[in-house]
């Protein structure tokens, strides 16, 4: 564990960065400085902190332990609105623009200049903006444009602007590249160099490897909520980088039943969009592996019914072609989605609601509906899967994240479906709970008497539940599915070369 | 049902009993007399079956602005048939009919625009408010007298309730059943509670919409059905802002704006309370702006109230 070395005075520093949730240590003494007219990337795998080191630095969570200083100056923001005053500003991966208002009014949003009792002095407004956008070397921006009418990178360049308006001290930008094209990260790294030249200070925060060695001066690795690492770009190769995300996270956590490949039940050729084809079996776990954004999320729901094909061929059991979620269903696939709050489960309503909603036809015939029959149903899955909760009857809401998932995962059963479709399984929920939804997983593919084995399609971000649980593992990038290869052939630092942009499987 | 459900429902009950033992204090013992609840109960029909119409359409997360002008039309269309000769039940079924039908256009729009229902049905409310005047030709509309007037008269000892209260009772309680007791009522919760999830889940989202519309349309129908029978004439400009009205007896009743929770008993309890106000206002003699100052206190406070217990809840 070495420390981040420190080049010159720093602009910006944090020191022993400590946070816990509960029993669960997210940073435990993370260092991390830049200074004036320099790039630090900040590299690490999902789950390794950034985000919450990201929170931390924008104001909306305070350290437990540890300090930050801004110009040598102590630095405690006790919200977002502090952290921008002393000059922070962030560049999310979700833009956050007025749509409706002018290039201007964006720039100068917050900081507009007055005449006199709060009427806008528009001269001067556009004159501010018009230097500031000049300042990044981008005129072609007309101020007076709608903002929502601007491609996606020119919002972006927007966004910097405003910035640069404000006078901020720190830049972070968090994975800016993910919804940009070829050319259009090329002109960032251009603007960000010119930034650099100018003095600014940038952090700069990315899945990506080849990104940070080609933009930044120095790189940070968080691993665990640790500095694993660091140094200067120039002198280390990618596959030190993930040697340091990597580190020796093999753990038996997953466990491994005899397992026996059967039929082909799922067969994808050429599908768009996702450039994907693939076969899966009963037996047998296949895994999807890409960072956020690549497109591996919107594969799934393209399969499942959820977004438009634009071509290809999908087989599902003894069906072809195209279909609606609800057919899906009929044809024995259930999706489980990554979005537990928003899409997967309908937090207002009960447990056995949430639990049975696509096959409500058992309790009843002819569209009638018992609550009995519905009750009885989910209480047989709260007690097969141990789920906490008071009773079918209770609000899905009321429940822990771990708890939900699992109600989420039980619609899959009750509905009997013979694919499941897992988008990020366990997201979000407790280390507990994780080691329960892989033997459930690991169940439902096993060889076992009675009942003909299941398939498993799962995406994930984190690589080593992938390496644990999947037979075979295809890699997705920039929104093209690669080839699948075995999960036993390949190593979790193969696959985070791959999966990060480097060569390997 | 769990304890908190209960409490939640009991909280609207005890916010009835509350203003009842108010207006009693205040306009005396005649207050609970058998003729004046039947006064009431009268007074509160028509609002009441359109509200529980309106609970569907709110459950689901939608919202229709229309009622008012529908129930205008209905009150046209029963009086223009009536004056063709056409039979009182086909009269009143064929004004349903041309109702709920207008319901399932606001569906279809809702749907296939995927405009917000609260601005299709805007639309809406004029139009069918201007088609009931073309209709009617701008003026009331004379009828013949047959039994159709005779739905909400008093009664005189044969039977407990006019006709027309007896039949909200009863659709009320089938509204209550399709809402628990059927695939339907289930799909309608899961669309207002989260749409995304019930995609994924494969419930028919449009056509389950349209059917609640048209459905929650022909209850609609059937208030101005009891409105014609009160007036006796076809009025194109009758319950202009009813809609209003109808919105509050869901929205004191629990139901919730942004969808998924709303019960018919809750509703039912919401038009009650409002009712009760507006009697016990007259008969105090207070003025019609105390009525209104005091109903719009109750839904503030109703929904501040259920902002505060769901907070607690954690949901």
């Amino acid at each position: 564990m070495t420390a981040t070395p420190v080049a010159g005075p720093s602009r910006f520093a944090m020191r022993g960065i400590r946070k816990a949730f509960g029993a669960t240590i997210a940073l435990d003494g993370v260092d991390l400085s830049v200074t004036e007219g320099e790039i630090c990337g900040l590299i690490g795998q999902n789950g390794a902190g950034k985000s919450t080191l990201m929170s931390i630095l924008s104001g909306a969570l305070q350290p437990d332990a540890g300090e930050m200083w801004i110009d040598g100056r102590p630095f405690t923001p006790h919200s977002p609105i502090d952290a921008r005053r002393a000059g922070v500003a962030m560049i999310y991966q979700e833009l956050s623009l007025a749509p409706h208002l002018s290039v201007m009014e964006n720039v100068m949003m917050g900081a507009e200049p007055m005449r006199f009792a709060g009427v806008l002095d528009w001269a001067r407004m556009r004159e501010m903006a018009t230097r500031a956008l000049g300042a990044l070397g981008h005129n072609d921006i007309p101020p007076d444009a709608t903002v929502g009418s601007l491609s996606v990178a020119a919002q972006q360049i927007v966004e910097i602007a405003r910035a640069i308006a404000v006078g901020s001290r720190v830049l972070v930008l968090d994975e800016p590249t993910s919804s940009l094209g070829r050319d259009d990260v090329q002109h960032l790294f251009d603007l960000l160099r010119h930034l650099k030249a100018q003095g600014h200070a940038i952090v700069y925060i990315s899945h990506f490897i080849e990104e940070v060695k080609t933009v930044a001066d120095r790189f940070t690795v968080l691993r665990d909520g640790r500095n694993a690492g660091g140094g200067d770009t120039a002198s280390a190769t990618h596959d030190d980088i993930v040697a340091l995300m990597v580190g020796q996270s093999v753990s038996n956590l997953f466990p491994r039943s005899p397992r026996t490949r059967g039929e082909a039940i799922l067969d994808v050729k050429d599908l768009e969009p996702g450039s994907a084809s693939l076969t899966l079996h009963r037996g047998e776990i296949f895994g999807i592996a890409g960072v956020l954004g690549s497109g591996r999320t919107h594969l799934l729901r393209t399969l499942f019914g959820l977004e438009p094909v634009r071509s290809g061929r999908v087989r599902v059991g003894v069906y072809s072609g195209v279909a609606r979620p609800h057919e899906r269903w009929m044809q024995g696939m259930g999706l489980l989605s990554e979005d537990r709050k928003e899409e997967g489960l309908a937090l207002t309503l009960d447990v056995a609601d949430n639990l049975t909603m696509s096959k409500l036809s058992r309790f009843g015939p002819a569209g009638l509906l018992f609550p009995a029959r519905q009750r009885s149903a989910a209480a047989r899955w709260i007690s097969e899967l141990a789920i906490k909760c008071a009773g079918p009857a209770q609000k899905a809401g009321e429940l822990s994240g771990g708890n939900q998932q699992k109600i989420a995962i039980a619609r899959l059963l009750h509905h009997d479906v013979d694919i499941l479709v897992l988008d990020e399984p366990t997201r979000g929920i407790d280390v507990g709970s994780k080691a329960q939804v892989y033997r459930l997983i690991d169940a439902l593919v096993a060889d076992a008497p009675g009942h003909k084995p299941r398939a498993v399609l799962m995406v994930s971000s984190y690589l080593p539940e992938l390496l644990g649980l999947c037979d075979r593992i295809a890699v997705m990038q920039r929104g093209r599915l690669g080839e699948a290869v075995p999960a036993q052939s390949l190593t979790e630092h193969e696959l985070l070369m791959a999966v990060t942009g480097g060569t390997g499987a | 049902m769990t304890t908190r459900s209960l409490i939640e429902r009991a909280g609207t009950f005890v916010g009835l009993v509350l203003v009842a033992i108010i207006f009693g204090l205040l306009v005396g013992p005649q207050f609970f007399a058998p003729t004046n609840l039947e006064l009431m109960a009268r007074q509160m029909a028509i609002v009441s079956i359109a509200a529980v119409g309106m609970t569907i359409v709110i459950v689901s997360g939608g919202i229709d602005l229309s009622v008012g002008s529908m129930i205008a039309l209905c009150t046209v269309v029963i009086a223009q048939l009536l004056r063709m000769n056409v039979s009182p039940l086909f009269a009143a079924l064929g004004a349903i009919a041309t109702v709920a039908f207008c319901g399932f256009l606001n569906g279809v729009l809702i749907t296939q625009l995927r405009v917000v229902p609260f601005i299709v049905t805007l639309g809406t409310m004029l139009i069918i408010r201007g088609a009931a005047k073309g209709l009617g030709e701008e003026r009331r509309i004379e009828a013949p007298q047959t039994w159709l007037n005779d739905l909400l008269r008093v009664t005189r000892g044969e039977a407990l309730l006019p006709s027309g209260i007896w039949a909200v009772i009863v659709l009320s309680i089938l509204v209550a059943l399709l809402l628990r007791y059927t695939r339907f009522g289930r799909h309608v919760f899961a669309i207002g509670s989260n749409e995304r999830m019930a995609r994924l889940c494969g419930v028919a989202i449009t056509r389950t919409k349209i059917v609640v519309y048209a459905l929650s349309a022909a209850f609609v129908g059937f208030a101005g059905l009891l409105q014609f029978s009160k007036l006796s004439v076809g009025d194109p400009t009758v319950a202009v802002g009813l809609e209003l009205d109808v919105i509050a007896a869901v929205i004191i009743g629990g139901g919730s704006l942004s969808g998924g929770r709303g019960t018919v008993a809750g509703t039912l309890i919401g038009a009650a309370i409002m009712t009760v106000i507006q009697i016990g206002c007259s008969q105090r003699g207070l003025a019609n702006w105390v009525q209104q100052i005091v109903t719009g206190c109750i839904i503030v406070a109703a929904v501040a109230l259920d902002r505060i217990r769901s907070q607690r809840g954690g949901v």
